[in-house]
């Protein structure tokens, strides 16, 4: 095995080109591994954990990029290196004046780019960390709202920046805020719905796209979604977004009923916001995806309603603009006293999406125990080499994003995991989630369908039961079309849910049936 | 504003395109900032970045600037007009230097001044007295004076005084001694000597009466002329040296003798650089009258020894912030090459400093092709400045600019933040004395004089 690497001193490049980059080289034939990274700490981390920081590497800046290519020859190394460069100078190039275009100017801060743009209102920050906090706190003091996607900005740095927001009543959507609707314009990960009455306000972007799915699916439309970023409903950070978002949307003459969604808060912050959800004029459901209800049934009432899980929130969303609310929660068809099964077959979820890695733990966790997972329910579950057992890994995790693109994007990681799972014949069923919409992956079903094809039908010439389940969230709309995309993997044997709590029941249920066989 | 949610009719992007992208497809008018990481300490970056004393400072400082009148009022022996050159002291270019460190130019040069000042009878006493510390070396910029390359000044050389006449600061700098086999160049051979002491004799009282007698020069005027002229007052002084020996020749031939006062023309005549170390000297004014300005960040500095490059800023005193000075990128003239070059030299960089050279490159298209460019070049140099500066100076204003002002006013924190270092033209000095230039081109500041001052400045706002 060779590897090769080259440096370029100086030179920033957007982690998304770098990713690119990284993915075209990948395809090379020979080549094993491939990482482009900024030469900071935690980019050389980042290669000592792929196993592939060179020994002979020199004093680099965090600012220097590096490209290191393994490969099963020299040749190959070497040429993969050189077609890095060659795309990598193109992008270097094409911001820089050229004769013929002087006036063109290139826009380097955002001082310059609001006297270019004086109208712009709001700006989308996806820098890494620690500068994304200093860009959001410079752009909140321009008066910009702002939705901040990166992750790893500190957390006194998030306190302090929504302390700032909250000062200029500015909306600080994030860090680590990948999905918000405003006024008819979609930030991130965001899914084509019809504009409509509900408004929703939610620390997790996956949970938001379910909830604005299942809505769409049912002809409902949305009138915001803010997103507020992980930490945000933190002891911490104390649910300033949330709060926030929620008085919005009680001021918004467009919004009619609200949903919150957020994975269980800090007490402290539940009680808040749910007192402050109490005394809203417009009706709220509220979920704590993986939170008991009863925890905070006290607190519920005609017009604040607790959702277990996002399918009940969109349904209790639903019926609140409707008015026609059964007293009763719908039966989910789970509850603790349903008995613990021991099926001889493990079930495998392989996640894009934490929130619904996080669901479906929770509807599983009654039936099947233990569950591993890199997000584990308990401790004591911590997913580890060599474990083998019932297991629900989010590929969305930093441990898996840290120098690559996210599942969502580049679905190559979870698609290589997907196969080891699919041959190993204790492995009975298997659930993978699709998340489709703006930002996504243009055409999931095409590149993973041939894969769960060849799984299938391999399981079924061994003569052993393999089941494959597709979460698919999204919506008709939606670039990807929700119709095309689950045509694709029913033909390739998958069972399709735009629900995630039907796909994670219907693995339970299919576990069984093997069984019965 | 209320805390309601506002239209979106325009949106910034800064980082990944895949955003940028999504959003200019819904139709929107999306403005993507070409974002770098910013250079050295992001959290004292952050702390000069939101104070907002810094800003209201540079304001002040930035206000001062452009209030200076810099006039050229007379000429007299250095020793006059600066008191350590009574002792056996010499002043040099850039940041504090020792003997030891010196580079090949600038020990030339300093053989020179001693063979000059008769310190020395020969080039062995010379070094003998240097090394021994028989010399005392100290800054051109500690006195308010600068000097081209090696920028050595002794005493007996004759200086223009510059006065700004809105603040009553003085700036000194020698009298420009042409190309070729030159002191600043580290030259000291005896047709050297015997310039010098033409100079010191019959062209610095010739210059002094002139001036005198016409009561003083304009630089601000005669300058903004000259970059109107294709001049950017550093590398290229055709149109400023012509001007001002237009100005200067009826008060010489009345205050000279004939023999004399054509000498003097004549002298002026064939050097096309005379008027550079005035145009230095005048930047030096207009950049001290913003010194000292509390919490400032704007850099009121940049000179370089040959060997560090350094910086002062306005709010951080006198204190410089140093790093190795860079290798020219340029034309090298023909039989020299990158291998004959010094780094980095001069105090010239004061032109940089308040927004000439480099900075008016747009203004002087006909040197552009030092850096193998073309005019639309020399127009993004300049308009690149304006990201790293906090104004402009309208009385330097840019016919090619739509006679917009240049960039003036440099602000580390800006050039940390989009990393982005100043520009500066500049020529290129052979790395053994007394060759003399053998090229020019472009070249940056390290950045880490930028860095550490930027950690200066936020812990000064700490206490």
């Amino acid at each position: 095995m060779f590897l090769k690497y080259f440096i370029k001193q100086a030179s920033y490049f957007d982690s998304i080109t770098l990713m690119a980059t990284t993915s075209v080289l990948s395809d090379l034939p020979d080549v094993k591994q491939v990482l482009m990274v900024m030469a900071s700490e935690a980019g050389l981390e980042d290669l000592a954990i792929a196993g592939l920081l060179p020994p002979d590497l020199p004093a680099l800046a965090a600012t220097d990029l590096l490209c290191v290519v393994q490969a099963t020859t020299e040749e190959r190394a070497i040429a993969a290196l050189a077609m890095a460069e060659a795309r990598l100078e193109r992008q270097d190039t094409l911001p820089a004046g050229s004769a013929d275009a002087p006036a063109k100017q290139v826009v380097r801060s955002l001082e310059q780019a609001l006297k270019v743009n004086p109208q712009a209102r709001f700006v989308s920050i996806s820098v890494p960390g620690p500068y994304a906090a200093l860009e959001c706190e410079l752009a909140l003091r321009a008066g910009l709202h702002v939705f901040l996607f990166s992750d790893n900005v500190p957390l006194e740095a998030e306190i302090s920046l929504k302390r700032l927001a909250a000062e200029r009543q500015l909306l600080l959507m994030g860090p680590d805020c990948g999905t918000a609707l405003l006024q008819g314009v979609r930030f991130g990960f965001v899914n084509v719905v019809p504009t409509g009455p509900i408004g929703i306000v939610g620390a997790s972007g996956t949970g938001i796209q379910q909830v604005m799915s299942l809505l769409a699916a049912q002809g409902l439309g949305i009138s915001q979604a803010i997103g507020c970023g992980g930490r945000d409903l933190s002891e911490a950070v104390g649910g300033m977004t949330a709060g926030q978002g929620l008085r919005m949307l009680q001021d918004d003459p467009e919004t009619r009923v609200i949903v919150l969604i957020s994975k269980p808060p800090a007490p402290a912050v539940a009680e808040q916001l749910l007192s402050q959800a109490a005394q809203s004029e417009k009706p709220v459901v509220v979920c704590f995806v993986g939170a008991e209800p009863v925890a905070w049934q006290h607190f519920a009432s005609v017009d604040l309603l607790i959702a277990e899980n996002l399918t009940q929130a969109a349904t209790l969303a639903a019926q609140a603009l409707t008015g026609k609310l059964s007293p009763i929660l719908p039966e989910q068809g789970v509850s603790e006293k349903q008995a613990l099964l021991a099926p001889t077959r493990r079930l495998v979820g392989l996640f894009a999406g934490g929130t619904l890695c996080d669901e479906a733990m929770h509807l599983w966790k009654h039936q099947l125990s233990p569950i591993y997972s890199n997000i584990p329910l308990r401790p004591e579950w911590q997913l580890q080499e060599g474990i083998r057992g019932h297991s629900a890994i989010d590929f969305g995790d930093d441990a898996f994003t840290r120098g690559r693109p996210h599942p969502m994007i580049d679905p190559s990681q979870r698609l290589n995991r997907f196969e080891v799972e699919a041959n190993d014949s204790s492995v009975g069923v298997i659930l993978l989630d699709m998340v489709l919409g703006y930002c996504a992956h243009p055409d999931p079903a095409t590149v993973h369908a041939p894969t769960i094809q060849a799984a299938l039908e391999r399981a079924r010439t061994e003569g052993r039961p393999l089941a494959c389940v597709i979460s698919l969230c999204g919506t008709e709309d939606d670039p990807q079309s929700f119709s095309r995309q689950a045509r694709q993997f029913r033909a390739a044997g998958a069972e399709v849910y735009l629900s995630n709590v039907e796909a994670a029941l219907r693995c339970l249920a299919l576990l069984q049936e093997q069984e019965g066989r | 504003m209320s805390e309601t949610i506002s239209p979106v009719p325009g949106v910034i992007a800064l980082g990944a395109d895949l955003f940028a992208n999504e959003l200019e497809a819904q139709g929107l008018n999306v403005t993507r900032v070409n974002w770098r990481p910013a250079a050295g300490s992001i959290e004292a970056l952050g702390r000069v970045l939101t104070d907002e004393r810094v800003d209201a400072a540079n304001q002040q400082a930035l206000e001062r600037m452009l209030a200076s009148r810099p006039m050229l009022v007379d000429v007299r022996p250095a020793k006059e007009m600066i008191p350590v050159l009574n002792e056996r002291c010499l002043l040099h270019a850039g940041p504090p230097i020792a003997w030891e460190r010196m580079c090949g130019p600038m020990r030339g040069a300093v053989i020179g001044a001693c063979l000059y000042e008769g310190w020395a009878t020969n080039e062995q006493e010379a070094v003998q007295l240097a090394e021994q510390g028989g010399i005392k070396f100290l800054p051109c910029h500690h006195f308010q004076a600068v000097g081209p390359m090696a920028g050595i000044i002794s005493p007996s050389m004759p200086v223009s005084i510059i006065e700004d006449r809105e603040q009553g600061n003085r700036t000194f700098t020698t009298l420009n001694e042409g190309l070729g086999k030159v002191l600043r160049f580290g030259a000291y051979s005896s047709e050297v000597l015997t310039r010098l002491r033409w100079i010191q004799e019959i062209l610095g009282p010739a210059l002094g009466r002139a001036i005198r007698q016409l009561g003083g020069v304009d630089l601000g005027i005669l300058m903004a002329q000259a970059l109107q002229m294709g001049d950017e007052c550093h590398n290229r002084n055709k149109a400023a040296s012509s001007l001002f020996a237009r100005e200067l020749a009826p008060a010489l031939v009345e205050t000279s003798s004939s023999a004399e006062a054509a000498a003097v023309l004549r002298f002026l005549a064939g050097n096309d650089h005379f008027h550079l170390n005035i145009s230095m000297a005048a930047a030096k004014a207009i950049s001290l009258a913003g010194s000292n300005v509390p919490f400032s960040s704007l850099v009121v500095t940049m000179a370089r020894n040959g060997v560090d490059f350094g910086i002062r800023v306005s709010g951080l005193g006198e204190q410089w912030f140093t790093g190795p000075a860079q290798m020219i990128k340029g034309l090298y003239f023909a039989g020299y090459s990158e291998a004959d070059a010094n780094p980095d030299i001069g105090d010239s960089a004061i032109t940089e400093t308040c927004g000439l050279g480099a900075f008016a490159m747009a203004g002087a298209p006909a040197i552009v092709q030092f850096i193998g460019g073309t005019p639309a070049d020399a127009l993004r140099y300049t308009s690149e400045m304006y990201e790293i500066t906090v104004g402009q100076n309208s009385r330097f204003s840019l016919p090619a600019l739509n006679f917009r002002g240049t960039p003036f006013g440099i602000d580390i924190r800006k050039v940390c933040r989009l990393q982005m270092p100043p520009v500066i033209n500049t020529g290129i000095a052979h790395r053994q004395p007394g060759i003399g230039q053998v090229g020019a081109g472009v070249v940056h500041p390290p950045m880490e004089c930028f860095e550490e001052a930027v950690q200066a400045l936020a812990k000064a706002l700490l206490r």
